[in-house]
């Protein structure tokens, strides 16, 4: 075991992946250099001319990725902030995520996309969203958003080595953040669609991912507290997400909270919520809460950004609120979390 | 040399050089105490955005990038409610919502500033596109950087820009002279297979022109011949405006690398420093500036150095108003949306 950096784990992942693979490539802005936060520092060192700077053109870089990934490359782009993928819609919407169906599985796009994101640092609204949940809506995608260095380290190894178009979503919050990491090579990666149980409980479940996670388990200490045992699973991979790990903890529980960064309406809870409640009819106690940001922009002022992001006690509210609602066949209070601003 | 304009005009325009090139010291000093998130100044660029802005009328807009601040006090808008704003203050442009990347004044013509790269450049041709609808005698103006022309915006907006006739002036300020990139440990600049930008106009057919940003005159009569075209219905205009990078905004962050600015050094060049002797006698357009017109007699030393003390003493009082002032309630993070 190493104690890593979550930063240091994806540098660590880049390039134990480019040693082993002579196709990977990473491309992006200023990447030589190692990128505005040092994600690629070194790399252009050790792997020359594989490590490529492009100039301020998301469009046609990720474009670039799908026609390099069907021609032998395995690119991993860096968008320097997941707003700015907005830029590059149409090559990985209706070009990159769907290179695989429409040639009924002739081609495959082996590539990349990091992007961080999050509300951290008072911003703005073009450098903080999250935005995973469009790109859950997206067949021919796949997500996944670390939590912790080994995954940070383990989950971009696998993304790699997919041969389908990866999403890996960094949140700027976790970068310093330090965690042991596996030092064999192998060991390390982590399977794409494989949830983790990072407490176990058994009076309800929270389910989390990417920064959330840390507001997850404080919620869950803070729970304990009052004799609560919140089991709390960190989904890791956001599609495919892993459903039997869920199914399994709401079997034992009997109720779940969904808690995210991302805005509440629209966002990847709604579709936990829907999915868990369609399979886990018989087995749920209450109606799934979700946690997450009001529905505005991410605004600028610290005191605002503050409000925007939830926290520990929103998640301890929602999981007493789920806690509290009566039996079935009792009528539910209105949740804590308003969906709408 | 200096713009063909009556003397009060040019002192004018050297007082709103000034009041930038403090309001953006002022800042940077700030930053080093409180933590007030990443934030870009217009240091150097003044002699470029001064005059040429000055050549907008009311009704007229102008779109700007994450290096808003200089072009924003060149309208007008409020020091103090733009040092609010850059803090988050509830007394803020913006109340706090957009902070330095997205100061926005549509009284001052500045309806919404973008830090997407190359984000705005649609949005000007949108507006010279409503003007030309309405029937108006109104100019657009994108202000960019070099960074803009990396991106696939640029291209397709001077394409409709060019095949409308659009009254749109593209001032594209080029503040890469010299910089090293982010490979040196700098800011990024800019990554472009073209040798001359405008060549990347010609083929449009809208005229193009490249000048020196440290050149009043030059940057006055390229804006004014572009406003006279875009309101006589000619259509849309090229403008590089070359500066030097200034040494403070070689970093990442902004420093105060080069010390404040001393205006003495515009006549008694025995006090310009060493270290940065190459900017503050010979890159420096605000220095430029203020030589040419004591110079030409339009001004004494004594002058400057009032208008240069009014100054910094506005810039004083706006960053103690916003730093005095309150922050917005966190209620009001859930204001001016709809659905």
């Amino acid at each position: 075991m190493s104690t890593l950096r979550f930063i240091d784990a994806i540098r660590n992942g880049l390039d134990i992946e480019m040693r082993r693979d002579p196709s990977v490539v990473v491309l992006g802005e200023d990447v030589t250099y190692g990128g505005p936060f040092g994600a690629t520092k070194g790399l252009a060192e050790a792997h020359g001319s594989r490590i490529r700077d492009t100039p301020i053109s998301e469009a046609t870089v990720v474009g670039l990725a799908v026609g390099a990934a069907v021609s032998g490359l395995r690119p991993v782009v860096e968008i320097m902030y997941i707003d700015f993928i907005t830029l590059a819609m149409d090559q990985l919407v209706n070009h990159g995520a769907k290179l695989r169906y429409m040639t009924n599985g002739l081609l495959r796009a082996p590539m990349v996309i990091r992007a961080q994101g999050g509300a951290r640092g008072s911003m703005g609204a073009h450098h903080s969203q999250s935005l995973e949940a469009w790109f859950g809506h997206l067949p021919g995608m796949t997500v996944v958003a670390p939590s912790t260095p080994a995954d940070a380290q383990g989950l971009l190894q696998a993304a790699i080595r997919s041969d389908d178009p990866v999403l890996y979503l960094e949140h700027r919050g976790l970068y310093w953040q330090k965690g042991e990491v596996p030092d064999e090579d192998d060991r390390v990666v982590v399977p794409i669609g494989k949830a983790i149980v990072r407490r176990p409980g058994s009076d309800l479940t929270i389910v989390s991912w990417s920064h959330m996670m840390g507001a997850a388990l404080d919620a869950a200490d803070g729970l304990a507290g009052d004799g609560i045992e919140a089991e709390v699973i960190d989904l890791r991979s956001l599609l495919p997400f892993d459903m039997d790990t869920l199914l399994a903890s709401v079997g034992r529980t009997g109720r779940l909270v969904v808690a995210h960064e991302a805005v509440t309406r629209g966002g990847m809870g709604a579709e936990i919520a829907a999915q868990v409640q369609e399979r886990a009819w018989a087995e749920l106690a209450a109606p799934v809460a979700r946690v997450g940001a009001p529905f505005v922009p991410p605004p600028f002022a610290p005191e605002l950004e503050r409000a925007f992001v939830r926290d520990a006690d929103a998640i301890i509210a929602a999981a007493r609120h789920v806690l509290d609602t009566p039996a079935r066949g009792g009528t539910p209070t209105p949740s804590p979390e308003p969906v709408e601003a | 040399m200096l713009p063909d304009l009556p003397a009060p005009e040019l002192v004018a325009q050297l007082r709103t050089m000034l009041r930038i090139r403090r309001f953006e010291e002022a800042l940077i000093g700030l930053a080093a105490d409180h933590e007030i998130g990443h934030f870009h100044v217009y240091v150097g660029q003044e002699a470029t955005g001064v005059p040429a802005l000055a050549l907008l009328e009311d009704g007229d807009v102008a779109y700007t990038t994450h290096r808003n601040h200089g072009h924003l006090i060149a309208r007008g808008v409020s020091p103090a409610g733009m040092a609010a704003e850059i803090l988050g203050k509830a007394t803020g442009l913006n109340r706090g919502k957009g902070g330095t990347l997205h100061l926005a004044s549509a009284a001052h013509g500045f309806p919404t500033t973008s830090s997407s790269v190359g984000g705005p450049l649609p949005i000007a041709v949108g507006s010279a596109f409503a003007f030309q609808e309405l029937g108006l005698d109104r100019v657009s103006v994108a202000l960019f950087g070099d960074g803009a022309l990396e991106e696939g915006a640029w291209h397709e907006s001077i394409n409709i820009a060019a095949m409308r006739r659009a009254p749109v002036i593209f001032l594209c300020e080029n503040n890469s002279l010299e910089a090293l990139g982010q490979k040196a440990n700098e800011y990024p600049s800019s990554t472009l297979a073209a040798v001359r930008l405008t060549d990347l106009v010609d083929p449009f057919g809208v005229p193009a022109v490249a000048l020196d940003g440290t050149d009043t005159r030059a940057v006055h009569e390229a804006m004014a011949a572009a406003v006279a075209r875009a309101r006589s219905g000619g259509g849309p205009s090229f403008i590089e405006a070359r500066t030097v990078r200034w040494p403070g905004n070689r970093p990442l962050w902004p420093q105060l690398l080069t010390g404040e600015t001393d205006v003495a050094y515009a006549w008694d060049p025995e006090r310009i420093p060493v270290e940065h002797e190459k900017w503050w006698a010979r890159q420096d357009g605000l220095l430029r500036f203020l030589r040419e017109l004591l110079g030409a007699g339009l001004l004494t030393p004594g002058d400057a150095s009032a208008i240069d003390t009014q100054a910094r003493a506005e810039m004083a009082g706006a960053m103690t108003f916003a730093l005095q002032s309150p922050f917005p309630r966190p209620e009001e993070a859930l204001e001016h949306v709809f659905a």
